[in-house]
């Protein structure tokens, strides 16, 4: 055998699309154009698209921000919360019935409903976070429920089961909030307002306290941090982001009953952070746009929409736990 | 109606009830004992239960008539057809997922749940379907008193399925290594038991508890749908935290005295049966936060 | 002073006594070892002191103050931070992240602070850094405090392990196995290390170790237990010639050979 003085190099792989992807988002310097551009593209649609696409955006901010909400509580914290959607119903009740039967202004309403979730949080999350993971999310599955039941039957308050209908538009400095680009502008504000506050929390104490708990809650205590006091943190917080969304949902349908907080609701939601992936913000958009749009362009499948969302979950919980969009660290 | 009657009717209507929250809950134990995970999916395997009893019923019913017998063999073909079907889950969506973190594997559970939630209500159209049998109102009647067969039998048949189950855990290897698995799942391995087997088994068990539920839900209410696992499921948690997670005599006892609660708390004229889904939630809820290892669960001690 | 005191403590697992009325003292700024044959009950110990366990019965004195009912952060928070003998480090997170777990009690800025990025965010942001970076500084690994903790070999784990205890600024430090499954070398750095934590940082030292060499060398003061009780408590070379300790450790081997 020949004696081999220069051994061969394996040719350097092409970089996938996923490298290509995060190189280009690390590096500062070209992050920042990229933003850039969505943002001013996001703010000129209404002026090329019509009142369909606008409707569907909007739609998409929407989950965006509930996405946004429940990546604090799933991603950070990593508990399974299975009733979120009772969070949104107490935004959304909370502005219909102050606007409709006390005629209260709808900015003050969003104060409200921020007590009123935070409130909620706190009694939910306070006896069920000192228990196992499993618990809590069967827990807030009936906590979910429960909120759905109560706003059914207390007729008089909550409208019922045909709802609270007449809610009345709000007004911005006299503007009367009518068109769907309102809306459209209103949501997406209420995007980046969430994708900011997420992004801090995120690289914060508190931020690397859910980390911790999330990695080994017991070494977590060990180091003196109280492990049930921050997942309250977390779910508290989720419930704030739902709660507030929830106002401009009601703003904006102008009816609200107890069908749009299904616990399908809930799942759905929690599909769109799994799909997009656990714990990341652009996850968090790409999974809440893929949930608006994939029922949009794949309009056959309708009422199966559900299946095969079940099983996509499933499949990537097995195959590719991290979710569609890459991870940051190597 | 007397105290005394309607105490006796809600002592009948508790026990049935209690017979469905504790075929559900003992799935739910069983399972929790064995690999510590709540199968979520649990009470929609209740669900295809009573579809797929309803199918073989519809089949059998030529040959065997609707009436008991018709309904029993149902039951007992259903029972091995969805407690494959639970096997099949475990291979498929769990196993892989039980070195992962926990809550990777509650997602998929929940994933497990949606599909069989949907694929039900998609095949049914999100109808009601109409579970007819042959049987009728007769029974015993004493005063306001009426207990029909159905009930009788209902009962009975959960107390047969409940004490064959314990003779199996407490008599056979497998009930024996059941048992062994819950406590410590390496030892048992390192002693020579073939784990996944055993697993498997204990899905099948607990899957056919909660389909011969399901037959026999459709069989008392007379239709089925596909949102009846979800309720149930809830409840059946309940009913086995309040026996003690994890302990199959817990979850005997746990679904008799929630279906006994529930079914006294309906009389309560403030709750009613509009609240009574409240009522067992906030149950739940109180237990979980004073006593939640129930009444017959161990208190775990983790080792550091 | 007396810095720790265990008043009759006692643990059940069951039917089983894994402590049976054990008492001692620890004295503050000595270093006291905790030894045993296997499955004396020592890490259980260490479990009771930082509130892992419930004990069922006796007191535990930090500072005066008792323990016994009060969770592990409030614990830590109090000034006595553990490690874990099987290294529970956050894996997925560096170096230095880990190290910062241990400021955390130290700290106090929540969510409000965080989004706004308030003055005190800041403060406490570079106190956290300076101080963790510091701690990986006397331990020696400050030069991987951004790789990632899993990619570290397992002496240096062990080192970060070190370092995330005492970011906490505890005044006792129980160190629960710290020379498992290190080689010479790493030994001698660590008893150079627990002295140098005696002596420059005033905390006091609680071991648990099988290494009976390196218990000898670094301990003032040694307790033995076995099944769960002590069978001797004092120096080194008391607790060397106590024929109890001699017949726990080799008493056993007794049984199978002769």
């Amino acid at each position: 055998m020949a004696d081999n003085t220069s051994p061969t190099v394996p040719a350097a792989k092409k970089p996938g699309l996923e490298e290509r992807l995060m190189s280009l988002l690390d590096d500062r310097k070209r992050r920042y154009p990229v933003y850039a551009i969505l943002i001013l593209g996001t703010l000129l649609v209404p002026s090329i698209g019509d009142n369909y696409v606008l409707e569907i955006l909007s739609n998409s901010f929407f989950y965006i921000v509930l996405c946004l909400g429940l990546n604090i509580v799933v991603g950070y914290a990593g508990l399974l919360d299975l009733g979120y959607a009772a969070f949104f119903a107490v935004g959304a009740y909370t502005t219909g019935i102050l606007t409709s039967h006390y005629g209260w202004n709808f900015w003050l309403t969003i104060p409200a409903a921020l007590v009123f979730a935070i409130i909620a949080g706190v009694i939910i999350g306070g006896p069920t976070l000192r228990l196992r993971s499993d618990y809590l999310a069967i827990v807030t599955l009936g906590f979910g429920e429960i909120t759905r039941i109560v706003a059914r039957n207390l007729k008089d308050i909550t409208g019922g089961p045909s709802g609270l209908i007449g809610i009345s538009r709000p007004s911005f400095f006299g503007l009367e909030l009518n068109q769907i680009h309102h809306y459209y502008y209103a949501f997406f504000i209420l995007v980046l307002l969430a994708i900011f506050a997420s992004y801090r929390l995120q690289h914060s104490r508190l931020g690397r306290a859910w980390q911790y708990v999330r990695e080994d809650e017991d070494a977590a205590e060990a180091m003196g941090i109280d492990r049930v006091a921050i997942k309250l943190y977390a779910y508290v917080i989720g419930a704030v982001f739902a709660g507030v969304a929830g106002c401009f949902f009601a703003a904006k349908m102008t009816a609200i009953s107890p069908d749009s907080f299904q616990f399908m609701q809930s799942a759905t939601i929690l599909m769109a952070v799994v799909l997009g992936g656990m714990g990341k913000i652009p996850g968090m958009v790409v999974g809440a746009l893929s949930l608006v749009l994939f029922p949009e362009v794949f309009r056959e499948i309708g009422s199966m929409r559900m299946l095969v969302f079940g099983v996509v979950l499933i499949a990537m919980m097995i195959f590719r736990p991290q979710g569609i969009w890459p991870e940051r660290r190597n | 109606m007397t105290i005394f009657d309607i105490t006796v009717q809600q002592i009948v209507n508790g026990l049935i009830l209690g017979s469905f929250y504790t075929l559900v809950a003992l799935g739910y134990s069983m399972v929790y004992g064995i690999i510590k995970l709540l199968n979520f999916a649990h009470g929609d395997i209740y669900m295809v239960g009573a579809f797929v009893g309803f199918a073989i019923l519809s089949v059998l019913s030529g040959i065997f008539g609707d009436e008991w017998t018709g309904i029993l063999a149902s039951m007992v073909l259903t029972m091995i057809a969805v407690g494959f079907l639970g096997v099949l889950i475990q291979r498929i969506a769990y196993r892989p997922m039980l070195s992962a973190p926990r809550l990777s594997i509650l997602i998929t559970a929940v994933g497990v749940s949606l599909v069989l939630f949907n694929a039900v209500m998609a095949a049914t159209y999100g109808e009601y379907t109409a579970f007819n049998t042959g049987l009728d109102d007769e029974g015993i009647t004493m005063g306001h008193i009426h207990i029909t067969y159905t009930q009788v039998v209902m009962v009975s048949a959960t107390a047969l399925l409940m004490v064959g189950l314990h003779l199996f855990i407490s008599r056979t290897i497998y009930g024996k290594a059941m048992r062994a698995i819950s406590i410590d799942m390496d030892a048992c391995r390192l002693m020579g038991i073939d784990v996944n087997k055993i697993i498997a088994l204990t899905f099948f068990v607990g899957s056919a508890l909660a389909a011969a539920a399901g037959v026999m839900a459709g069989v008392y209410y007379g239709s089925i749908h596909f949102f009846m696992g979800f309720v149930i499921g809830l409840k059946a948690f309940t009913a086995a935290v309040i026996g003690g997670i994890g302990s199959i005599p817990g979850a005997m006892l746990g679904g008799l005295v929630l279906g006994l609660l529930e079914a006294f708390g309906t009389q309560i004229p403030w709750i009613g049966s509009e609240w009574k889904d409240v009522f067992a939630f906030g149950l739940l809820i109180l237990l979980l936060i004073f006593k939640p290892t129930g009444i017959l669960g161990r208190t775990e001690i983790e080792r550091m | 002073m007396v810095i720790l005191h265990v008043n009759d403590l006692t643990l059940k697992f069951g039917g089983l006594d894994v402590i049976d009325r054990l008492s001692f003292d620890v004295e503050e700024g000595a270093i006291v070892s905790l030894i045993g044959p296997n499955g004396a009950g020592k890490t259980s110990v260490f479990n009771c002191l930082t509130g892992f366990y419930r004990a069922n019965a006796g007191d535990i004195r930090f500072q005066g103050q008792s323990i016994m009912r009060l969770k592990p952060h409030r614990i830590t928070k109090k000034g006595m931070a553990r490690t874990f003998q099987n290294l529970r480090l956050f894996k997925n997170m560096t170096v230095l992240e880990n190290v910062m777990s241990g400021m955390h009690c130290r700290t106090t800025v929540g969510a409000l602070g965080a989004i706004l990025h308030t003055p005190r965010q800041h403060l406490e942001e570079a106190e956290i850094h300076t101080v963790a970076e510091e701690c990986l500084d006397f331990v020696g690994i400050r030069d991987h405090k951004d790789r990632l903790a899993r990619n570290l070999p397992y002496g240096d784990q062990r080192r970060v392990e070190w370092a995330r205890a005492l970011a906490t600024r505890p005044k006792l430090l129980l160190f629960d196995e710290p020379a498992a499954g290190l080689n010479y070398d790493e030994k001698e750095r660590l008893m150079d290390l627990i002295r140098r934590i005696r002596a420059d940082l005033k905390i006091t030292i609680f071991l648990i170790e099988h290494d009976m060499g390196l218990v000898m060398r670094i301990s003032e003061k040694v307790v033995v237990i076995d099944y769960g009780k002590k069978i001797a408590e004092g120096n080194c070379d008391d607790v060397q010639c106590d024929p109890k300790v001699i017949e726990a450790y080799l008493g056993k081997e007794d049984e199978e050979g002769n």
